[in-house]
């Protein structure tokens, strides 16, 4: 019951989790994260539950039905799963992992990406890259992170394409081809099945966009894993 | 990040891609420190952000190279973010190896515990690197991290000739005080100003800082306790209309302010690095100063080495306590309230297994009876548990004796509203976990303490508890009891610790008998 003291907030975090490097979770906080269950969008794993009815069509939710419409878009991501949803005590969470850089936090999350990752079929585990300012500024993938944390070895299939570039070209240019990633070089995937990996799923904008870059390089299907959504 | 040695210059490379040798600074034997280039035009911006600072690269709204020309113009340095205890040259290279079991010490805040430190793949050296999570939230601190301070002449202050505006007065007790607290800062000297709850601590100060403001220096009130910046600030803009003055605590906006005096939480004292010639550390009792060397290690690096160093508190450590009687500690004491009546000397009460009758949904009759009383006399009371588990149990049976009883806890969203209605009178007893201990005052109101013998209940927190009553002149007096189920020394200490200062009071003539 350390995360219930009173103490200043720049350490209560720590205080949180222990001082053991490797943090334990006390299963009242790990009780905080709210899992996904129940129905789902069969395509993005929205909850249904909390969900308005007329925003569902059927097994998927309106967002899904939407991209799927789009020819551009149609087919490019075939499943998404999330862990947990994104409440604020996941964001906070999220929020020190990811953005103060607390590394070992990976660790949290590692019993339940391996539960999660014995559903799925694929031969390529792949996190989404950042872009190097960010990697940067991080100084640590977060996705990339939480693959190892969980004992899997990602496979680097994407770059960022350099966002300046884009920013220069004009904007009927950037609508047409807008492309945020490209595939790396010297990997075949050619009928190939990737699980992407990313810490979110906001719009699935993200995930869609290199579940897309795979397709045209051959993947036969794309999934994807994200912590929350 | 890595670094590259030429000419005995460092010089960072942001990208680990050249065939160059380049290192992370914690494995380099030792920095290259420059000579001052008084011709150079050193950035007055910079000055005014680093001076007495000691910050990330990340946290500098400069670049890389203006940061860059000010270290090779000897207006800067680079110090190692995490620092290896003992430098072993490894080799021919003069560089120690990594990932010995060399002990490591965080050089921000202070942590060596090994068991603190994490581990993680840097993008920014390419190397495995140790980082500090205890620090973590004003920045990572990793291996590869430079600490930048600023080495260059430091700007003066606006001269202004009396500083201090207050036209308040002291009590006897105050101004013998304040008269150590004035010599404190002009000998450059160590003082404990220990003065009971309610003795006015703060208006102690004030020549001190006076003093010290005029003569150029650059004073900081630190406190553990965000609440106690937030309160301090405006009495001191108050009493120091014409100084700068930067209130720091997590999440507040002036952390770039050169100011002459400075309110901060302790944990912002990280931030700054031989800075200060007056360091006043108010409340040094206070949960989590005292158990945080941290917090220690902060008040120290962030004053000068030739600096003076005055405590504030109402109930000093064991330790302390010795170390005054054996006149190994200089100290004064306002052993009286501003008021001149005795502090409330605090009775002690069995109550038997009172976590047993709880069980049962039952509370020991003496504490019922002594609720009873207030709600006969129609006195206000704030009554201590030792922890929320309890307090939810303890709840429902008073609210069956008056539904308007309340219970607050550090955690509940309603804090402040319910500290109010009991000053609006609207709640007659607040059931409290320790965190009304200290701070808020109330004018009248009678003080429980249930389960006294928790350990929970350190000396200096029953003091402090003990200290709530009997706040104001109107009402200078009113009861404090520590129910227990079984004396503790600290239920002994504290009532002792009272008991002497209100003869000290008396002895002085300080106290109106
Ligand atoms: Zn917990
Ligand atoms: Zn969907
Ligand atoms: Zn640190
Ligand atoms: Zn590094």
């Amino acid at each position: 019951m350390l995360c219930h003291e009173e103490i200043e907030p720049e350490i209560s975090w720590r205080s949180f989790l222990g001082k053991d490097q490797a943090p334990k979770i006390c299963t009242e906080c790990k009780d905080s994260f709210a899992p996904i269950t129940g129905e789902k969008c069969e395509i993005c794993g929205r909850p249904f539950d909390f969900l308005e009815e007329e925003y569902r069509i059927g097994n998927i939710c309106m967002d899904c039905k939407r991209w799927e419409e789009n020819e551009e878009w149609s087919g490019s991501l075939d499943k998404n799963r999330s862990l947990y949803r994104y409440t604020d005590f996941t964001k906070e969470v999220i929020a020190r992992f990811k953005f103060r850089g607390d590394y070992v936090f990976a660790d949290i999350f590692t019993e339940d990406i391996k539960t999660v990752l014995q559903a799925f079929q694929y031969d390529y585990i792949v996190p989404i890259p950042l872009s190097d300012e960010r990697l940067y500024e991080r100084g640590f993938n977060q996705s990339e992170a939480l693959i190892k944390a969980a004992g899997y070895t990602p496979t680097h299939l994407l770059t960022r394409i350099h966002s300046e570039k884009q920013s220069k070209k004009s904007r009927d240019e950037r609508i047409q081809i807008e492309q945020v990633f490209k595939m790396a070089e010297g990997v075949e995937i050619e009928c190939k099945t990737i699980l992407l990996f990313d810490d979110i799923y906001t719009t699935g904008s993200t995930l869609r966009h290199a579940a897309k870059v795979l397709k045209q390089n051959g993947a036969s299907k794309v999934m994807s894993l994200t912590l929350a959504r | 990040m890595r670094f590259l040695i030429k000419e005995g210059k460092l010089i960072p490379k942001l990208d680990s891609s050249d065939d160059e040798t380049t290192f992370s600074i914690s494995n380099l034997p030792e920095i290259p420190q420059l000579s001052t280039n008084p011709f150079f035009e050193y950035n007055p911006e910079l000055q005014k952000m680093l001076a007495g600072k000691q910050l990330l690269i990340d946290e500098l709204p400069f670049t890389i190279d203006e940061i860059q020309a000010h270290y090779e113009n000897g207006y800067l340095v680079y110090r190692k973010g995490i620092q290896k205890q003992e430098n072993r040259p490894h080799g021919s290279s003069g560089v120690t190896e990594k990932h010995t079991n060399l002990p490591r010490i965080c050089v921000r805040c202070g942590t060596s515990d090994e068991s603190w430190f994490g581990e993680f793949p840097c993008a920014r050296c390419g190397e495995r690197d140790i980082y500090c999570p205890k620090c973590l939230m004003m920045g990572r601190v990793s291996e590869c991290t430079p600490l930048v301070c600023w080495v260059g002449p430091e700007s003066d202050f606006p001269v202004v000739d009396r500083p201090l505006e207050w036209a308040g007065s002291l009590s006897e007790g105050q101004q013998v005080a304040s008269q150590r607290v004035l010599d404190a800062v002009k000998t450059t000297s160590e003082l404990l100003v220990w003065a009971v709850a309610g003795a006015g601590k703060t208006e102690v100060l004030f020549a001190g800082i006076n003093e010290a403001l005029t003569s150029g220096k650059r004073v900081c009130l630190a406190t553990p306790r965000t609440d106690v910046v937030l309160e301090l600030t405006p009495r001191l803009k108050k009493a120091f209309p014409q100084t700068k003055i930067a209130s720091l605590y997590g999440g507040s906006e002036e952390r770039h302010e050169f100011t002459q005096l400075t309110i901060a939480t302790t944990h912002q004292l990280l931030r700054f690095y031989k800075a200060f010639d007056v360091m006043i550390v108010d409340e040094v009792d206070a949960f989590p100063y005292s158990i945080d060397e941290t917090l220690q290690y902060a008040v120290q690096q962030s004053r000068k080495l030739d600096s003076s160093l005055i405590y504030l508190t109402a109930t000093p450590s064991k330790q302390w306590q010795k170390e005054c009687r054996l006149g190994k500690r200089k100290y004064v004491t306002i052993p009286a309230r501003y008021h001149r009546h005795p502090l409330p000397v605090p009775k002690l009460e069995w109550s038997g297994n009172w976590e047993k009758m709880l069980t049962k949904g039952k509370l020991p009759a003496n504490i019922i009876k002594w609720i009873e009383t207030r709600q006969a006399s129609r006195r206000q009371a704030l009554l201590f548990a030792p922890k929320i588990a309890s307090m939810e149990k303890i709840l429902p049976i008073l609210r069956k004796m008056d539904p308007l009883i309340e219970s607050v806890h550090a955690e509940d969203p309603d804090r402040k509203e319910k500290v109010m209605k009991l000053r609006n009178k609207e709640i007659p007893i607040l059931l409290s976990t320790t965190i009304l201990e200290r701070g808020v005052t109330f004018p009248n109101i009678d003080v429980a303490v249930i389960g006294s013998e928790d350990r929970i209940f350190t000396e200096s927190a029953l003091v402090q508890i003990a200290g709530r009553a009997g706040r104001s002149a109107d009402f200078p007096t009113g009861e404090v009891v520590f129910f227990h189920y079984g004396k503790t020394e600290a239920m002994l200490s504290a009532r002792k610790q009272i008991e002497m200062m209100n003869k000290e009071g008396i002895k002085k003539g300080l106290i109106d008998v």
